[in-house]
């Protein structure tokens, strides 16, 4: 395939399903972990049994908001819901309760990078509280299907971009933006392997300069940020192919294969199904209340943006460390904790993008596992980098440090202690090492004596292997010109 | 003129003695009386009411089936839980849209003939809290679909005033066990007048409540924006007792409102001097029986005399009510039996393969004539390019249609109507013709549209010698006035006493409970 070399703007827009992280579904009591036995969550409400009646979860209301205020929406005054109309097993009332003309909020922004130092708007169009369907699972063996309805009105949020993305790199750093800022509120997992996360894809192109839209192509089944990148890669080559060859662009929906790396015909929207959307008359629309969000907005913590302009000035990190330390929001909180019990901001940041952060990448986990595991992490470590300050440890024996007490959680002093990782600062022990190591090499002691400097490095080095590396490097050097120089 | 109190007593009485057991059920209190005074255990009584009502049924089949057992077993369970309930031991009809927990509610359809809920309605919940006997599976129009009765799957209900002829509908089986005396009491819903009608054509009281007085929860939706479960009782007084234990705000129903519930059944005797009612000119223009007409006339009249206070009013988007009504409620009926499908429960047509076959197999053979009429109508009025020039048009004239009536409560404090334009109907009289049969809640439309509680009381005897209903409608949450007004109807008119003939089978069954 050749490169559409400039010839035509690409022009992108993404749905993101985000599962909110309620304790209980959106219109009943039921639990939503997710993973546990088949149809084990679920009660007549969310079964769609007849006779029942769905009732709004206000924690669902609550967290809605939040991400629309964080996303700078306008908020509706009125919420109403609609029912969706269409037949399918996993979805047991045949209609799912979404909104539809009124969604809770528009016209919002989210800032991506653009290059190193700019930063660029994506457009929101709408946000949108909807219930989640069932799963089908089908026998591989038998011509079975079978319903788990567990995920069935787990709450979701639907945020509909604008159609601002003009790369995929760009729809990718989009989705990364969104993601930071939904974990910073706490309000989805954004686990795309589990579901939490869901993102489908509008991709068109068009002549560059051209102001109207071409034929948009719709992209399901992506399931990591990679397979959103790539995919949109593919369709972007493969429209520009049939645009070149003068073909018109069908107007469909389209399945990421992963496997083969390539995008399918699912339907073509002329099929496009009636929804015959209206008024939920089960559920009274309702005032937004001012006061509710206020509390919310008084809810919302220190966002990554804001966290990382307010490391660079208070701890003076760069750019980069900056960016790394705010990552989540607990690796932001862990920093600042062991910043402020060791006092050097710059160890703390190095320490944890570092050692702390390849340790957690090679157990599968991450600063916040690593402190629900150990809740004095951020003491232990600032415990570390203090006895490196003061030259109780040497770097090599800080990491050694590090590393068993990761492993066992012993206590670091215990730990330097136990395994004789201290370095020697006690000057007449080293007083002797440094004697013996002068009388040992008369030609470095003439040599430095005769101006050659560096020879002082090579005793330096003799003391330091007499003493297994434990004799502090600083002390022994001083030392040695000492008594040369006597 | 009414007739005399002394022309109404329309049985020969039994012996003097022994009171007659129409008249022991023919109101709570006379009936909790009669439960006291009996020497044996309560499950005793129950047994015998629940085979008494299965031996009267025989003619009327207001009851889908006689599962003896269960109502013993609900009986039980409720003796249990309650001492000195409300309703101890008062045997209540429950309509079969209603769910109660284990039994078969089936709403009339194949769809659902094996469905057994696993919960409890909140109003079954109340009923039960009160000690209520409660004797399900009242027979209904297929999803309440009609006014007859007649689109049940599991067969007709005849009126008991004449065999030959429907109880009205949908909640006929409710209004014509009420009437029949085999039970106390009974619940119906109400979406287009499917309490009142059958209530008039019965000769019984029949409430609508205000919508958002009475929880819906566990009732099987055919019209979420205009269904509401209400009583139908002999008296106006049964009528307030069952509305009170009935109402109150469930946050398991979103639509429920918040009010305090009055005391109805403590707001009985009072006055209605000055109080007004207004008389719409639309509802006497359309075609009615005359007797019906003269009924009304000489209620009325009743009403001046014992200083009411009657206003000519005017609701003039009257006549766009039945069209307005078969938009909007067909479109939520599409929708609320979607669910329907043979996936999760209910009937599932066995041979089909595939899914989209064994939909539409399920569905096809599940429903019946009426329910897939009134599918296919709301399917197509929600469908794109239709939905504004029919649903959303629709939604607009309601709208006006509660505006006429805020109007109207201006300048009067209820509105009184006729129930229903002409007597109970034959059997098959407008099966073939369905718009006929829709006219037949011409009258009762309006209050579920514009949200009103508005209630049946019976007025006398009309064509071929079957009762006529008085219908009166309030503003939102002023149920006491309607109570009030047909409390000093009914004290005044006794037409609550009009009864209709036992049925034989119903007699040997008494005589075995005088020996």
């Amino acid at each position: 395939m050749k490169d559409s070399g400039g010839k035509y703007e690409t022009v992108i827009g993404l749905e993101v399903h985000l599962q909110l992280a309620t304790e209980t579904k959106v219109f009943c009591g039921c639990r939503t972990v997710f993973g546990v036995e088949p149809n084990t969550q679920v009660c007549p409400v969310c079964l769609g049994l007849p006779g029942v009646l769905p009732v709004l979860n206000e924690k669902v209301f609550e967290y809605a908001i939040k991400v629309a205020l964080v996303l700078g929406c306008d908020i509706q005054k009125t919420v109403k819901f609609d029912r969706k109309n269409y037949y399918y097993p996993d979805l047991p009332k045949n209609y799912q309760i979404s909104q539809y003309d009124m969604p809770l909020a528009y016209n919002g922004k989210v800032k991506i990078p653009d290059g190193p130092e700019k930063m660029k708007s994506i457009g929101i169009t709408r946000i949108h509280i909807e219930e989640d369907a069932g799963k089908l699972l089908h026998d591989p063996e038998r011509p079975y299907s079978y319903v788990d309805l567990n995920r069935t009105g787990t709450p979701l949020l639907e945020i509909v971009s604008e159609p601002d993305i003009r790369s995929p790199e760009d729809a990718s750093r989009y989705l990364v933006t969104l993601k930071r800022i939904v974990k910073y509120l706490e309000v989805s997992d954004c686990n795309m392997e589990e579901g939490s996360l869901r993102c489908d894809a509008n991709i068109s192109l068009r002549k560059q300069g051209v102001s109207a839209l071409g034929s948009k192509v719709e992209i399901k089944n992506m399931n990591s940020f990679k397979a959103v990148r790539d995919a949109l890669a593919f369709e972007q080559r493969r429209q520009a192919d049939v645009l070149g060859r003068g073909e018109a662009v069908a107007h469909e929906t389209r399945l990421w294969d992963e496997k083969k790396n390539i995008t399918v015909s699912m339907r073509s929207k002329e099929e496009a199904q009636d929804y015959r959307y209206f008024s939920e008359p089960d559920l009274v629309p309702f005032e937004v209340q001012g006061a509710l969000v206020e509390k919310v907005r008084k809810d919302i913590p220190e966002l990554p943006e804001a966290k990382e302009c307010r490391f660079q000035s208070q701890y003076g990190l760069g750019d980069k460390d900056a960016e790394n330390m705010t990552i989540s929001r607990e690796t932001g909180d862990f920093f600042e904790k062991v910043a402020e019990e060791s006092g050097d901001a710059q160890a703390a940041c190095n320490w944890i993008k570092g050692p702390l952060m390849m340790h957690a990448n090679e157990h599968g986990t991450d600063i916040a596992g690593m402190e629900r595991d150990n809740s004095g992490l951020s003491v232990g470590i600032a415990k570390i980098i203090k006895m490196a300050q003061k030259g109780i440890l040497s770097g090599l024996a800080a990491k050694e440090t590090l590393k068993i007490y990761l492993d066992t959680g012993k206590d670091p002093a215990m730990i330097v202690d136990e395994k004789k990782l201290g370095q020697i600062s006690d000057e007449t022990s080293i007083l002797e090492v440094v004697r013996k190591v002068i009388a040992a090499n008369e030609k470095s002691v003439a040599d430095y004596r005769n101006g050659k400097t560096n020879a002082l490095s090579f005793l330096v080095g003799q003391v330091m292997k007499e003493t297994s590396g434990k004799a502090n490097p600083k002390i022994a050097g001083e030392m040695l010109r000492k008594e040369i120089e006597k | 003129m009414p007739p005399r109190k002394k022309e109404i007593s329309s049985r020969s009485p039994g012996s003097s003695e022994i009171p007659r057991m129409e008249d022991i059920l023919s109101s709570i209190d006379s009936f909790r009386q009669w439960l006291k005074e009996r020497s044996e255990p309560a499950e005793v009584s129950a047994r015998f009411l629940a085979e008494r009502a299965a031996a009267l049924d025989k003619d009327i089949k207001a009851f889908m089936r006689s599962d003896v057992a269960a109502v013993m077993a609900r009986s039980k369970k409720a003796a249990k839980a309650v001492q000195n309930g409300r309703l101890n031991g008062v045997p209540i009809g429950v309509k079969n849209n209603i769910c109660i927990k284990g039994a078969l509610t089936t709403c009339g359809s194949r769809i659902l003939e094996k469905f057994r809920p696993p919960y409890d309605a909140t109003v079954i919940e109340k009923l039960e809290n009160e000690g209520a006997l409660l004797i399900d599976g009242a027979n209904m129009d297929e999803f309440a679909f009609g006014s007859s009765c007649e689109t049940s799957y599991f067969g007709l209900t005849r009126n008991p005033w004449d065999l030959s002829r429907t109880p009205g509908g949908s909640s006929g089986g409710s209004a014509a066990a009420v009437a029949a005396g085999e039970v106390v009491a009974a619940i119906g819903s109400d979406t287009g007048g499917s309490i009142r009608q059958p209530a008039a054509m019965c000769g019984v009281v029949g409430f609508k409540p205000t919508y958002g007085r009475v929880s819906r929860y566990g009732l099987i939706a055919f019209a979420s924006s205009l269904d509401q479960i209400g009583p139908i009782t002999r008296n106006i007084t049964d009528c307030a007792i069952l509305l009170e234990v009935m109402s109150g705000y469930d946050r398991r129903d979103s639509t429920s409102v918040n009010q305090p519930v009055p005391c109805f059944s403590k707001n009985l005797s009072r006055k209605i001097k000055g109080v007004k009612i207004g008389i719409p000119a639309e509802y006497f223009s359309v075609g009615m029986d005359e007797k019906v007409r003269k009924r009304i006339e000489e209620a009325i009249e009743v009403f001046r005399k014992l200083g009411a206070e009657i206003v000519d009013i005017s609701l003039p988007h009257t006549k766009y009510a039945v069209s307005c009504y078969y938009i909007i409620a067909p479109a939520e009926a599409s929708s609320n039996l979607a669910r329907f499908d043979g996936v999760h429960y209910g009937y599932r047509d066995p041979d089909a393969e595939g899914l989209i076959e064994m939909y539409t197999a399920t569905r096809s053979k599940g429903f019946g004539a009426e329910a897939k009429r009134r599918i296919l109508l709301g399917t197509y009025s929600l469908s794109s390019g239709y939905y504004d020039a029919y649903y959303l048009k629709a939604q607009k004239v309601r709208t006006r249609i509660a505006g006429d009536f805020k109007d109207a409560f201006g300048v009067c404090d209820c509105v009184l109507t006729p129930t229903t334009p002409t007597t109970a109907f034959k059997i098959g009289e407008k099966t073939d013709d369905p718009l006929q049969m829709y006219l037949s809640d011409i009258f009762t439309i309006p209050a579920n549209l514009a949200g009103l509680p508005a209630v049946t009381v019976p007025c006398g005897i009309g064509e071929n010698d079957l009762p006529v209903g008085l219908q009166l409608m309030a503003a939102p949450f002023n149920e006491e006035i309607l109570i009030r007004m047909a409390h000093a109807f009914e004290r005044d008119t006794e037409y609550d006493k009009l009864l209709p003939p036992v049925s034989g089978k119903g007699k040997e069954a008494d005589e075995g409970l005088r020996r």
